[in-house]
């Protein structure tokens, strides 16, 4: 499997996520299967794979989210994390306006009782200008389209101004023009040398924007440079997996813990 | 008019007692209220309401109708239901409502035999539906007491309170307090029923919680614009509530939240977020 380990003796001072044999999932089913190696420091890296794959449920277990049934997650000390889910938990209907929702990025800078300086609001302003949507800080959340939306969660995104930036396929359902100025921003994190992840689906996208990639399917396919991992053979390698959970499914070596009932 | 409004609060220590008692209910129970809407927590409050009955029992058995110890037994009970329920959600695959109505009712029908296993008819009238016109010392300190520690929590909670609210995975991958904000709010719910069910009664004590802020969200579209309009609504609602059981010799706790329904329908038709307000005709419309 050393193909799918771009880095075997990485430089720990690159490294900003190291997964060692890490296995994650739900209810003892693996959904990400004994993934080694490294996304380094400043990199932009692409996950993909079909549906199913276990790309949400790592960028989760990278988040901080979700426990690892074994081996490691490991993100370098004194990184700030930025994670922008696909199945946002967001209440729309919640009467809020859009800068409180951006405000809600000042989190880890201000906590739960530091006061918002002058600063910090001229970040908001910043934010909501850099994704295009200057002038609409007062506006009810219930009054955004869907682009917009997710242009909002990108401006929380900015003010989170943080080191590790994990973003979950932010591009469902957003028009070209929106896809974008959303790229612009995710290239400029990149210029910036925060270190990017984001899973995509479009692999044009892909190949044209993202320097590396991890092609996923439950287990890891390839990783490495875009061209040499998003290619027809290793598509076609990752559709062939099976997306359902097989209950019968034997247990990954060495033995099995002993089954408690818990299906 | 004047002397209808202002002669019974000036000539009854009695009915000074019960405004003053309204009046710290609603600015403690409303702004509360308002965040159990939005956390689409409603029926829970009306739950925790019907939860603490055996606590509040146990209270009135072991020591007669006395405030302290009824609003620690109900405290307790409140608590152990609200643990239970989150603790079944939280380990089995039932939801929490599933789990909060089964504990609620085993709560409630314990209640009702405890009560009854002492005492009339008359008391448990008095601990169903309160007595808001008998208030004496001990209850109005209690009631500001809770008043207090309800708004100090709000306002140092607030930002966690409106992120829980609003985005809760977020507040999960920045903080690890949305638990805490999620329990410290399920006891200021629990001190606020307690706090109110002996001026409304354990069955009523919700409903000053739930219907000024249910009313606010037709008004205003701000988070605490809504705590402020629920707090206003709830005083009045309390004001009119006690002249209406003066002047027409009602019950005064389900006179107070009658008045408070009033409100709330006044609000569903006529506010701005209300049904009748998008169905009148618009002659104009921005471009943009």
């Amino acid at each position: 499997m050393s193909e799918i380990r771009p880095d075997m003796n990485p430089d720990p001072a690159d490294t900003c996520i190291a997964f060692r044999d890490l296995t994650v999932g739900y209810n003892s089913h693996a959904a990400v299967h004994h993934l080694n190696g490294v996304i380094a420091r400043g990199s932009l890296t692409a996950i993909v794979g079909p549906n199913g794959s276990g790309k949400s449920t790592l960028i989760k277990s990278v988040a901080g989210l979700l426990r690892p049934m074994s081996g490691i997650c490991r993100v370098a000390p004194g990184l700030s994390t930025a994670y922008l889910p696909q199945l946002s938990e967001l209440d729309r209907s919640f009467p809020a306006r859009v800068k409180d929702l951006v405000a809600l990025g000042l989190w880890q800078k201000r906590g739960l009782l530091g006061r918002h300086r002058p600063a910090d609001r001229q970040a908001i302003v910043a934010a909501l200008r850099a994704v295009g949507l200057e002038g609409f800080d007062a506006r009810p959340l219930d009054s955004l389209s869907g682009g917009q939306l997710q242009r909002a969660l990108f401006a929380r995104v900015l003010v989170q101004d943080a080191d590790l930036i994990l973003l979950d396929e932010p591009f469902n359902a957003i028009d070209e023009k929106t896809i974008r100025d959303l790229i612009g921003l995710i290239l400029h994190w990149h210029g910036e040398g925060r270190t990017v992840v984001v899973v995509v689906h479009d692999l044009d996208l892909v190949r044209t924007h993202f320097p590396q990639a991890l092609l996923l399917a439950r287990r890891p396919i390839a990783w490495g440079p875009s061209a040499e991992v998003v290619t027809p053979e290793n598509m076609q390698r990752a559709r062939q997996f099976q997306e359902a959970w097989d209950d019968q499914a034997p247990w990954c070596e060495p033995s099995p813990a002993p089954a408690r009932g818990v299906a | 008019m004047a002397d209808w409004v202002v002669a019974p609060f000036l000539e009854f220590a009695f009915m000074q007692r019960a405004l003053a008692g309204a009046l710290l209910l609603s600015l403690s129970a409303c702004p509360v209220g308002v965040f159990l809407m939005l956390r689409r927590m409603s029926l829970t409050g009306d739950a925790m309401s019907h939860a603490i009955l055996p606590g509040a029992a146990a209270g009135f058995l072991l020591y007669g109708l006395e405030i302290v110890p009824m609003t620690i037994g109900g405290l307790v009970a409140g608590a152990i239901v609200a643990l239970g329920a989150g603790a079944v959600a939280r380990l089995t695959v039932q939801k929490e409502d599933a789990s909060m109505a089964a504990f609620y009712l085993v709560s409630l029908a314990i209640g009702v035999v405890m009560v009854s296993l002492r005492g009339s008819s008359v008391d448990l009238m008095h601990v169903l539906f309160g007595t808001v016109l008998a208030l004496n010392d001990d209850a109005l300190r209690l009631i500001g007491l809770v008043a207090a520690v309800t708004l100090a929590t709000t306002v140092l909670l607030w930002r966690a309170l409106v992120a829980e609210c609003l985005d809760p995975l977020f507040l999960r991958s920045v903080s690890g307090l949305g638990g805490v904000v999620h329990f410290a709010f399920l006891g200021l719910v629990v001190l606020n029923l307690v706090a109110g069910f002996q001026a409304l009664g354990t069955l009523l004590s919700v409903g000053l919680m739930i219907l000024p802020g249910a009313a606010a969200r037709f008004w205003v579209n701000n988070t605490l614009a809504m705590c402020v309009v629920s707090v206003g609504i709830g005083i009045v609602s309390s004001l009119g509530g006690l002249l209406l059981s003066y002047h027409a010799s009602l019950p005064s706790g389900p006179a107070i939240i009658l008045s408070a329904g009033v409100v709330y329908l006044l609000s569903l038709l006529a506010g701005p977020r209300g049904v009748l307000r998008p169905a009148l005709p618009r002659r104009h419309h921005r471009t943009a």
